[in-house]
């Protein structure tokens, strides 16, 4: 019920994008320039774009993800909420877990759809599509999750926002390898295993925000 | 108003290397109110957060029968959200129905604003905003850091004759404030009296 209804408000909040900092449409449209500027710079070849094209995408969806990270955690802070919600006793973990649904909500699906454009400009065929598409599935959640993680970690530290972008990056590279990686002939595997990684991920991820979120009190 | 109680046995609070209070006790039945007193940086807000449970005490025992309200410096309300919605997120998450709602609104005196987002209002509209959360809550331990900040003099009389009426229905409230806070039968307590006679 409170889960519920916490889901519902940040969902609200970041769909619509807060203080003017875009909402669920900025990463989306990111995403698309990345992948129409591909072309731009390595050539208009065909056999090479469809080559490269699905790890492009893979690219572009990791620093999409990077984008909303300040919004995720730092306003609700900054604004007392987390306060609230413990004088009400409600876990930081439960708190998170509404907030990593909600963030994978608001970019997983619409990155995933946007796909279907990028894979037109980058020439891929049905079967690649397919293929990135799985992997997006399965690899999303866990860039929400650690999106989220990193977000209560860096919150509250001035420079948070980018530093959070650059704590992202390496911990990313397991969901990376495995879903770009499901991409090669024969690599259904990468598919289970990048799979694994994002479940791995997304279990961790709650009680170390939460824990990140508690020492701040102190 | 469900019964409730407000006890601190023996407390003391370290922020960073400083001892900012030690061996400081205090008890609070239905209808009691306390002010804490004291200049800035004495451990007011410390105090309030510590009753809350929102820190752990260096020393000593805090004792809480009853739902707590917190109000401080923050809002608690999503900036970018309407007023209405806003408030109406904890009105649902508190389980407060619509009357309870519009009284609250009512009484801080903010139903022209309801539509406005959050972001926009004046420090002091946002500090009684915050008080008609605090109120929503429906709980009886009311916990108040600084509550007439911002305010002007009309809503000043405002919010001390509602914490009069939490008191009043057997709520137990605890004021920080340096400012003068008008209510009957409250006690006062002076934090600087617990400073400890040099540093720890």
């Amino acid at each position: 019920m409170r889960f519920a209804q916490l889901l519902r408000r940040d969902l609200a909040l970041l769909l619509r994008g807060a203080q003017g900092r875009g909402g669920a449409t900025l990463p989306v449209l990111f995403f698309v320039a990345v992948t129409m500027l591909f072309p731009f710079a390595v050539g208009s070849d065909a056999r090479l774009l469809a080559r490269t094209g699905a790890g492009v995408v893979w690219i572009a969806a990791l620093l999409a993800a990077i984008l909303p990270l300040d919004r995720l955690v730092e306003p609700d802070l900054e604004a007392g909420l987390f306060d609230q919600w413990a004088l009400r006793g409600i876990a930081e973990e439960t708190v998170l877990a509404a907030r990593i649904l909600a963030h994978w909500l608001s970019f997983g699906p619409p990155l995933m759809l946007a796909t279907l454009a990028a894979a037109a400009l980058l020439g891929l065929d049905a079967a690649q599509l397919a293929a990135v598409e799985l992997g997006l599935l399965a690899g999303t959640p866990g860039l929400a999750a650690i999106g989220v993680t990193i977000a209560a970690l860096t919150a509250g530290l001035r420079g948070g926002a980018a530093l959070g972008g650059l704590l992202v990056l390496p911990l990313a590279v397991p969901l990376l390898v495995f879903g770009a990686g499901s991409l090669q002939p024969g690599g259904e595997g990468g598919l289970a295993l990048c799979a694994a990684a994002s479940l791995a991920a997304l279990a961790i991820a709650p009680f170390a925000g939460g824990a990140a979120l508690r020492a701040l009190r102190e | 108003m469900p019964v409730c109680h407000l006890a601190a046995h023996d407390l003391a609070c370290r922020r960073g290397d400083r001892v900012l209070f030690a061996g400081l006790s205090l008890a609070l039945g239905p209808g009691e109110a306390l002010h804490l007193a004291g200049p800035n940086g004495v451990g007011k807000s410390s105090l309030i957060r510590l009753l809350a449970g929102l820190l752990r005490p260096f020393a000593g025992t805090v004792e809480r029968t009853g739902a707590v309200a917190l109000l401080d410096e923050r809002p608690a309300l999503d900036l970018p959200m309407p007023l209405g919605r806003a408030l109406g997120f904890w009105r649902r998450f508190d389980r407060a129905d619509e009357a309870a709602f519009e009284r609250a609104v009512e009484a801080v005196a903010l139903g022209d604003l309801l539509d406005v987002p959050v972001r926009y209002l004046s420090t002091g509209q946002r500090k009684r905003a915050a008080l008609a959360r605090v109120m929503l809550t429906g709980a009886p331990v009311w916990l108040l850091d600084e509550p007439l900040n911002g305010l002007d003099t009309a809503s000043t009389a405002a919010v001390e004759s509602l914490v009069a009426a939490h008191c009043g229905n057997g709520g137990v409230a605890v004021i920080a404030s340096h400012q003068p806070f008008a209510l009957d039968r409250m006690t006062r307590l002076e934090i600087s009296r617990f400073e400890p006679a040099e540093a720890v």
